[in-house]
């Protein structure tokens, strides 16, 4: 199905990656959004909560990141596409919700846009120093998704497929700006509604009393009712069966846990998304994403000219990680090299995937401001020695 | 042009971060380039240190921030002693004549154009207009962007109702820079 033309702002704008994410969330179809004002995401929620009542939906400023994080559950069992809005100590507090979202498959998209830490850190300078906190964060095992813009334009694009991907597979989708990219200024281009493929909700067919909450599909991914439409339904966070009612036994933990985790794994490799310049055959191979990528392939087309065959492989979607494609380069690439906002996260799954049959150097950063190109020229230089 | 780099800097509250805003708009919008604007400013909603950067440019822009600006747009003296060391030696200083002296901290080589923006502004009926007058004296020496692109902007980014005060604070700065660029060429 197409957009909502009411959440559309079709046209060309010069709009930040906090605006352009918000845009993006309204043409998703997104109507509930519940936060509480962080920097540097703040603009997201600012923007939501004056255009919300103009396309018909309900911006709530809770008290703190824990009531967001409950809120937007909540509206989603309601039967809206939901949305929170926080930065590195409001995800922090909403962890235990996250928990939540992935036991009771509630579709929802939490957006954070990452600032230097730990605890109060860097409010308004960048890093990218949470990407194992949203994978690991909460606990429990779990999968989840994540998604990391590049720019403005992404901001937009890539928001309308997190809630896409949240419906597909009723999981937390995690939305992985930082400050560069959540306060920078670039040409927005919105399409028309028509142009913009959205993702209903999994909506049953089944009459009451046929329905189980939690029976899954094919795709291992249950149907969903909402509140108020006749279904009497159990939602708990407690280990459940198919019904929704607690089942505290080992067998309902090892079916209920090997499917949540499945749904996502089985479908890895349809949900991992890259972008490729050069990789096939390149000596060297720079994995990055985020910010960090624009200022990497700076660095490889320097290094270029410098007649190193280096490619650049940019993960769009960072979780699920993609280890297949990591794993065929490593056969013919000599080194990955790993630069990111943080002193070494995302290279430990490079590691993992290459095996040793590859040197991985990573570039690490403490955050405040991003990479220097010239950084990562030297160490692709040195990796090609 | 392959790419320039512009840092705007003043204090919170005179538009700095809008004029970097029109620039970069201008260029993407209306004048088919690749823009980037980044912003830095303190927590205070007025008076402290404010600066824009843009980068434009022909090609995609990777790495966004600007380290040695080819063009630097002051109007404050704190902007001009934290920036002016910063301009690349080829780079134009364009600065706010009335509030900033310029000095030897300006590298070799830059080439320095004033202009009293503020009592054209006060002359046009509003101080506030300070910034655009500093908008259309950067499109009338610098060239950089079309002038059409640059109106357009201006018309799309300033408060409803105040349209034609602003486009008149833009001709006012652009007619300034046009004539001291032409007399500058006939000096040398």
């Amino acid at each position: 199905m197409h957009a909502d033309p009411k959440g559309v702002l079709t046209g060309i704008h010069f709009i930040d990656g906090d605006h352009a994410a918000c845009e993006g969330a309204l043409a998703a179809g997104c109507r509930f959004v519940a936060g509480y004002p962080i920097t540097p995401s703040t603009e997201v929620v600012e923007r939501f909560a004056s255009r919300i009542p103009l396309v018909g939906g309900v911006f709530i400023q809770m008290e703190d990141e824990i009531a967001s994080s409950i809120a937007i559950l909540g509206g989603a069992w309601a039967g809206k596409k939901v949305m929170t809005v926080t930065s590195g100590p409001g995800l922090s507090l909403m962890m235990e919700h996250i928990g939540l979202a992935v036991i009771t498959e509630t579709p929802c998209v939490i957006v954070d846009v990452q600032r230097g830490g730990p605890s109060t850190g860097l409010p308004t300078l960048p890093a990218q120093a949470d990407m194992m906190q949203v994978k690991w964060g909460s606990h429990g095992d779990y999968e989840i998704i994540a998604l990391s813009p590049n720019s403005p334009q992404e901001c937009f694009d890539l928001m309308i497929k997190a809630f896409n991907l949240a419906e597909t597979y009723r999981v937390p989708v995690f939305f992985m700006m930082d400050e560069v990219v959540g306060h920078m200024t670039e040409r927005v281009a919105i399409p028309a509604p028509e142009a913009i493929d959205i993702v209903d909700r999994k909506w049953t067919t089944k009459k009451p009393g046929e329905y189980q909450v939690y029976m899954p599909g094919e795709d291992q991914v249950p149907e969903m009712v909402k509140a108020g439409d006749g279904y009497r339904i159990h939602v708990t966070g407690l280990t459940h069966d198919e019904r929704g009612y607690p089942a505290m036994n080992p067998v309902a933990q090892d079916k209920l846990v090997k499917r949540l985790i499945g749904k996502i794994r089985d479908h890895r490799e349809e949900i991992v998304d890259v972008r490729e310049d050069g990789v096939e055959g390149a000596d060297i191979v720079v994995v990055s994403f985020g910010i960090t990528s624009r200022v990497a392939q700076a660095a490889v087309e320097q290094a270029r000219t410098r007649g190193v065959k280096v490619g650049h492989l940019r993960l769009v979607i960072t979780w699920p990680f993609p280890v297949t494609r990591i794993t065929q380069l490593a056969e013919s690439a000599k080194a990955f090299v790993v630069p990111e906002l943080n002193m070494g996260q995302m290279v430990l799954e490079v590691e993992r995937a290459v095996a040793g049959r590859a040197a991985v150097i990573s570039i690490g950063h403490a955050g405040g401001t991003v990479h220097e190109p010239i950084t990562i020229l030297n160490r692709i230089m040195e990796a090609a020695q | 042009m392959a790419k320039s780099e512009i840092r705007v800097g003043g204090l919170g509250g005179q538009g700095v971060i809008l004029l970097g805003h029109i620039i970069g708009k201008a260029a993407s919008i209306y004048d088919g380039k690749h823009a980037t604007l980044i912003q830095a400013f303190g927590p205070e909603a007025r008076g402290s240190a404010c600066s824009a950067q843009v980068t434009v440019s022909d090609e995609p822009i990777g790495y966004p921030y600007v380290k040695n600006p080819d063009y630097l747009v002051i109007m404050s003296p704190d902007a001009y002693t934290q920036f002016a060391p910063q301009l690349k030696p080829t780079g134009t200083l364009l600065y706010e004549s009335e509030l900033i002296t310029v000095d030897d901290r300006l590298p070799a080589g830059v080439r320095a154009l004033g202009i009293p923006a503020t009592r054209f502004a006060e002359e046009l009926g509003r101080r506030l207009v300070l910034n655009i007058v500093m908008v259309g004296f950067f499109a009338g020496v610098t060239g950089l962007l079309s002038r059409e692109a640059m109106e357009t902007a201006v018309r799309g980014s300033v408060p409803k109702g105040t349209e034609e005060l602003n486009l008149r604070a833009f001709r006012k700065g652009y007619e300034y820079g046009v004539e001291l660029v032409g007399a500058a060429t006939v000096a040398s």
